[in-house]
């Protein structure tokens, strides 16, 4: 059978990449940037998994299949989390009925 | 199993027995220790049937204690308990493994011509971990109950309920995972295992139905996984998950458990419809109608399928924006269903339909399941949902999917594959007579409950106003002739494991492998690995009586 | 050809065939763990938009140092698994054996960690359920000690799902060990070190979003 066997200087660049990423939303924390810090966050971190999932995991060696099979696995978790938060973020838009608020206040 | 007859005469010399999956080896063991995906399904045959009768006799006291206004059989305590302990048992350990994990098991190997699915092993792992779930909840039920109702809603399941929810959502949390790795084991099966020449688009309709099946099962059922621990921890660690007192959110939970249980029905119909594509096409003698179209159409509703769950959220205090989305999505499902119901339809037609047992089951299939879909409508509109929400309305409409939709296809697919299953005929005049008594029983049960919900009885409520008592008796009454409906076939098929006729490899003259191979099938399913040629369901290409040669 | 023989599954016509399904087996898992972490991380995302100020509260009372450290350990040890998956991909058994043990201890170290987290938080009163006594003095937001527990309850079920995990990983990772040692592995049949890779490198992938998300919400 030949498999891929990946080079074992990739693995490493992969290692020291992913050490460096750690490093770098690390420090990025204690900068206040708002809002952005949370998608800085995220971003480091879908590119960290990323790179494992393609080197470490050999997905990039991987057949088209497996793409396939780990790109529903995130597209279903994206369906879940978008569409409950589409729940929980919408409920304040709507006023509430004239008369109910003042029954809610003791 | 093991009296089966055709292991009667074992074997003596000069009188040459075909090995088969049945008579290959004996004893008790050889069935607890098989890896024989065959074996495998006939263990859970007999143990969804057993869940079946118990889930079958909560019911009967349900529509015993309705058949009067006043609470007189069980306390109101006590029918909490029986609505909750007969939909856990008829969902989670009946209507979801049924089809997939008896008739997917038995057939989807021999419908693509391998020796056993991708990993034997694991398939009987899954049948030990239903058992041991199975036992979790079953002691729960016989130390005392659960009364939650079957969506375990939080924060009454985790903080405020005193029956026995943590040793059920145990067993439920085990059972998910028997239900995970059989639909594991069919994807990378359908996707590894295929007969050399069998390409997708050769592939029977209840394989793609399997697969689609298959994928919810696996996107799904980790989702009820993880919100049952989140209920088990905030009932015995206090967690502060669900409950308001402890800053959560209730809706949270309901968002969670409706990922997996909106899509979980499609994990009980889908099952279904691809035996009634098998079984129209065979009693129509023709090739399916659309192949493509039903093919796509059992992935869209998969996938559809998750992307609707808020319908079952509109009148909990969900965001009206969400529920809107949620509206319309829900729709959408309508369609790849209508496309399934046209496409049969337009195989009948012009077709040489002979009406045996399964097929009457399928058309009884095709009518209920239509009724059932339809009804879906007037509760994915918001505005007559708020009128129907949590009525008999609701508990008619999804009864009609899972009772008249579901089991109808389980039914059809039993007296389909039985001869191929036990290599024996069952009496047709009882199987068709027990069809009809299904038929009449089911509608007469739950056709008057659209009436009652429509008229405002709430679901689980013990007692409710006099004027409903016509249609609940109508109700009961249907509820005991159904009951006949199930027990009559129950018996004769018991009884033709004994004196049933031989049975031949093909009954029914019907294309698809598992056809070409003897009934019951040899350990290995074929002598030898079949190439496909041709494609599903080629009915038209030789005239019906010259293929009496298969046998 | 005997020996492939052994490895080979009755229900298969070749190794190629047999170690194809198998990956794609372990795929097909990973899916339902992604959507399995993916209930929690619903919830937490639900949370935290709704108690923003209690989630930040909240991360500045864990170490964001320990998270970091054990960040490493567990990016060590998925090179480790790696490096262990190319030894068996080449058929170096030694090297198979040395580089399973490595990871096995990363995994302990980092397990060990966490109980040392664990039980200072068992000291500082802020385990949900067993002895969560609100705050006297807030670090940074004053919140409603309620919300607080709310995100308390999220990093023990969080971290506490994740750990499990880790120790499911241990353990396989102990079989194979022995396995290897006994020589069943070969540069021809070592589809068991392959996928339990694949499972080793999921737990590390949801450990990197956790450590952001859980400890360095407002750090500035």
């Amino acid at each position: 059978m030949a498999h891929h066997v990946v080079p074992q200087k990739i693995y490493l660049l992969v290692f020291a990449t992913l050490i460096l990423l750690t490093l770098v939303t690390v420090d990025v924390a204690f900068y206040d940037l708002g809002l952005l810090n949370l998608y800085i966050a995220l971003a480091i971190a879908v590119t960290k998994a990323t790179i494992v999932i393609l080197y470490f995991m050999h997905v990039k060696y991987s057949s088209r299949l497996v793409w396939v099979f780990v790109g529903s696995g995130f597209f279903w978790l994206a369906v879940l989390l978008v569409l409950t938060l589409s729940d929980f973020f919408t409920r304040g838009w709507s006023p509430l009925p004239s008369g109910w608020t003042s029954m809610v206040m003791p | 199993m093991d009296a089966t007859p055709i292991n009667a005469h074992s074997g003596t010399p000069g009188e040459p027995i075909r090995a088969n999956y049945l008579n290959v080896n004996y004893g008790l063991k050889s069935w607890l220790l098989t890896t024989d995906h065959k074996r495998i399904g006939i263990l859970y045959l007999i143990s969804i049937t057993i869940f079946f009768a118990l889930g079958g006799i909560f019911a009967a006291l349900i529509r015993l204690e309705l058949m009067t206004p006043e609470g007189d059989v069980v306390s109101s305590e006590m029918y909490n308990k029986l609505f909750t302990m007969h939909g856990v048992a008829m969902i989670f350990f009946f209507l979801i493994p049924s089809i997939p994990a008896v008739f997917g098991n038995f057939l989807i190997p021999m419908m693509i011509g391998a020796r056993d699915v991708a990993f034997p092993r694991l398939n009987l792992m899954s049948w030990y971990i239903y058992s041991i779930g199975g036992v979790f909840t079953f002691a729960a039920m016989a130390l005392g109950g659960v009364d939650t109702g079957w969506t375990f809603y939080a924060p009454y399941s985790s903080t405020y309920s005193n029956s026995n929810v943590a040793l059920t959502a145990v067993g439920i949390f085990i059972l998910g995972f028997s239900s995970i790795l059989t639909g594991l084991n069919f994807i990378v099966t359908i996707h590894k295992m295929r007969a050399p020449g069998l390409t997708w688009f050769r592939l029977p309709l209840f394989v793609w139905a399997h697969y689609a099946t298959s994928l919810i099962q696996i996107l799904g059922t980790p989702v009820v996984a993880i919100s049952i621990v989140l209920v088990a921890l905030e009932r015995l660690l206090k967690l502060g998950i669900f409950d308001p007192k402890l800053g959560g959110d209730p809706l949270l939970f309901q968002h969670l458990f409706w990922f997996y249980s909106h899509p979980a029905v499609y994990i009980m119909i889908l099952p279904s419809m691809g035996v009634v594509s098998e079984v129209i096409a065979c009693f129509s003698r023709k090739r399916v109608f659309g192949y493509p179209f039903i093919a796509f159409s059992s992935l869209a509703i998969a996938v559809l399928g998750f992307l609707v769950w808020g319908h079952h959220m509109f009148t909990s205090g969900q965001s009206v924006y969400a529920g809107m989305i949620f509206s319309v999505l829900t729709m959408l499902v309508a369609i790849p269903s209508a496309v399934k119901v046209f496409n049969w339809t337009a195989t009948l037609y012009k077709g040489s339909v002979s009406y045996q047992a399964p097929m009457l089951y399928a058309l009884g299939f095709i009518g209920l399941f239509t009724i059932g879909g339809l009804t879906g409508l007037f509760l994915a509109t918001l505005a007559t949902d708020v009128h129907l929400h949590d009525t008999y309305f609701v508990v008619a409409h999804f009864h009609y999917i899972m009772v008249g939709g579901a089991i109808m296809g389980y039914m059809a697919a039993m007296h389909f594959w039985w001869p191929k299953m036990t290599g024996r005929l069952y009496p047709e005049g009882w199987a068709k007579f027990a069809a009809l008594v299904i038929f009449v029983g089911f509608n007469l049960t739950f056709f008057p409950q659209f009436v009652l919900g429509y008229l405002g009885m709430p679901r689980r409520y013990h007692v409710y106003p006099p004027e409903f008592q016509v249609l609940n008796v109508m109700s009961t009454a249907g509820a005991s002739i159904l009951a006949v409906g199930y027990i009559i076939p129950l018996i004769y098929l018991l009884w033709s494991l004994k004196y049933g006729p031989a049975a031949g490899a093909n009954p029914w003259q019907a294309k698809g492998l598992e056809w070409t191979t003897p009934s019951p099938p040899p350990p290995h399913n074929f002598e030898r690995t079949p190439v496909v040629t041709e494609e599903a369901y080629a009915y038209e290409s030789k005239p019906y009586p010259e293929e009496a040669e298969v046998v | 050809m005997s020996e492939t023989h052994s490895v080979l599954a009755h229900q298969f016509d070749d190794l190629e065939q047999q170690f194809e399904a198998s990956t794609l087996g372990m795929w097909a898992f990973l899916i339902t763990e992604v959507l399995f972490f993916g209930g929690l991380f619903t919830g937490y995302a639900v949370y935290r938009s709704q108690y923003p100020l209690a989630f930040a509260e909240g991360s500045l009372h864990l170490d964001y140092r320990i998270g970091a450290i054990n960040t490493a350990v567990l990016i060590c040890s998925s090179l480790t698994m790696a490096l262990a998956v190319r030894s068996a991909q080449l058929g170096r058994r030694r090297s198979l054996i040395g580089f399973l043990l490595l990871t096995m201890l990363l995994g302990s170290v980092f397990l060990g960690i966490k109980v040392f987290e664990y039980s200072h938080k068992y000291h500082e009163h802020l385990i949900p359920g067993i002895n969560f006594v609100p705050p006297h003095e807030f670090i940074r937001y004053h919140v409603d000690p309620q919300q607080l527990y709310v995100f308390l309850s999220f990093y023990f079920a969080m971290t506490g799902m994740h750990a499990l995990h880790m120790i499911i990983g241990v353990s396989v990772l102990a079989v194979l060990v022995v396995l290897a040692w006994r020589g069943r592995f070969s540069s021809e049949y070592y589809n068991p070190v392959e996928v339990a890779g694949l499972y080793w490198h999921f737990v590390d992938i949801v450990w990197i979003f956790l450590f952001p998300l859980l400890y360095l919400i407002s750090r500035s």
